[in-house]
């Protein structure tokens, strides 16, 4: 379980997170939406321990994200992460790609890295991949590369930071399928994103962030059919 | 025209000697690029990352090796450090010269190759659990790599070159040697101009070997 309570984030002084309290629960699928700097991304990387916090605490399964001696590359195999901009590495192949950090960040042994990476890989649909460079892939196989990287650490939990904005539309479906996939499986996902249609069908719960706020927070049906907020209405309005 | 008669058949006497003088070129000259390399990848990390004096080290080793002649740097090691009575051996004072010219070039290099290297690859190692050293050495650095090649292959080139200084200093490298001969025999020119020889042949060899090797490691 992600616990998050009273967390303010500044870039500068550039107040990005004002006050954030939400809870995810083992098994949910939680779809974040808003506008464009309204704190999403931002959310996600304090998560993880990439970005750092002002105020307030994020525990993940009960360990303080942000508290002094907690080992953060421990606490980050728990929670993979996939970009926006893909970020797969260039320098690897689709299979180093995968098996480089269960080699190196777990532990495994090569032969067993390459098992974890080749059944990763096969499960978003890139098994007929292995061996080639990134290079030679279209966004979306990049896109599903970057999730089975992620994956292939075991994580309890997915962070998914606008994982389709950067692709061409004819390529945002594959990468949602696979999206949707692990969400049947039961991952616990918390999910940036602009796809509406994703984030009615397949998040138990939809959070509204507005100018660093959650403004609105609830099942996706009363978020899409019953907006309380204004600003939540317009918002809706705008991208239909 | 000119009555100068050439001698050749005291080269192709020392030629033996003369190419086993190459061999200590391309030795200095690759030991000074491994050194070069390490302390130049560190130096450009200083700049690019810390504060402090550390990055003022750096900064001032860099504005040295870029902006004095290379000889000054080789005399500093030679006669420099004399000063203080640390009297190094002639090829500690070429490999010590060479080794700081290259790493100052080398930083400029690498602190380009750091820089066009998207952050967001680091950002995704360190996602994956990665620590720091293990996203660098795995992730960023080897893109740097490829990045700086082309550089990095000039400046050994470079180095081979710079080594004749060498001779300045009593250490027989090529130059050193083919000095020794000429001014035993006065065939200087006759020398120098099939050192000059030996020396492109190096100079080809390297860029031809660096093209395969290229080709061998960039696949992607």
């Amino acid at each position: 379980m992600i616990e998050i309570r009273g967390l303010h984030k500044y870039f500068g002084e550039l107040h990005v997170l004002k006050g954030i309290d939400l809870d995810v629960h083992n098994g949910e699928v939680l779809s974040v939406i808003g506008a464009s700097g309204s704190g999403k991304s931002t959310l996600l990387y304090c998560i993880n321990g990439l970005e750092p916090i002002q105020q307030g605490r994020i525990e993940v399964d009960g360990t303080d994200v942000h508290a002094r001696g907690t080992d953060l590359n421990a606490l980050r195999q728990k929670l993979g992460m996939v970009f926006q901009q893909w970020n797969s590495f260039p320098h690897l192949t689709a299979l180093e790609n995968v098996a480089l950090a269960p080699r190196i960040v777990r532990g495994l042994p090569r032969a067993e890295a390459r098992e974890v990476a080749e059944r990763q890989l096969r499960h978003v649909g890139l098994g007929d991949k292995l061996d080639v460079y990134p290079k030679a892939l279209s966004g979306g196989q990049q896109q599903r590369l970057a999730i089975a990287r992620a994956l292939a650490m075991e994580p309890r939990y997915m962070l998914f930071d606008e994982a389709t904005s950067a692709l061409d539309p004819e390529l945002v479906g594959e990468v949602l399928d696979t999206m949707r996939l692990l969400a049947e499986e039961g991952m616990t996902m918390i999910c940036v994103t602009h796809e509406m249609g994703f984030a009615r069908d397949v998040s138990d719960r939809v959070a509204f962030f507005h100018q660093g706020v959650i403004e609105e927070i609830g099942p996706p049906a009363e978020i899409f059919g019953a907006p309380a907020s204004e600003h939540l209405r317009k918002f809706l309005a705008k991208i239909r | 025209m000119f009555d100068y008669n050439f001698h050749w058949r005291p080269v192709i006497k020392s030629l033996p000697e003369l190419l086993e003088a190459g061999l200590v070129t391309l030795q200095v000259a690759a030991l000074s690029m491994v050194i070069g390399i390490v302390i130049g990848l560190g130096l450009a990390l200083a700049r690019l990352h810390l504060r402090g004096p550390l990055r003022w080290l750096a900064t001032a080793w860099v504005e040295i090796a870029r902006n004095t002649p290379a000889l000054f740097q080789l005399f500093f090691f030679g006669f420099g450090m004399g000063a203080w009575g640390i009297h190094l051996s002639p090829f500690l004072i070429v490999l010590a010269g060479l080794s700081f010219n290259n790493a100052g070039y080398l930083a400029e290099n690498f602190r380009g190759g750091f820089q066009a290297v998207p952050e967001t690859q680091l950002r995704a190692a360190r996602s994956l659990g990665m620590t720091v050293w293990q996203a660098y050495t795995r992730i960023v650095i080897p893109q740097v790599f490829r990045i700086v090649y082309y550089p990095l292959t000039n400046q050994m080139v470079w180095a081979v070159l710079m080594s004749s200084l060498g001779m300045l200093v009593g250490f027989r490298e090529l130059s050193g040697e083919t000095q020794f001969f000429a001014s035993r025999t006065y065939r200087i020119f006759e020398y120098f101009a099939v050192t000059a020889i030996i020396y492109y042949v190096i100079v080809k060899i390297i860029l031809g070997a660096s093209r395969l090797a290229a080709w061998r490691l960039f696949r992607y």
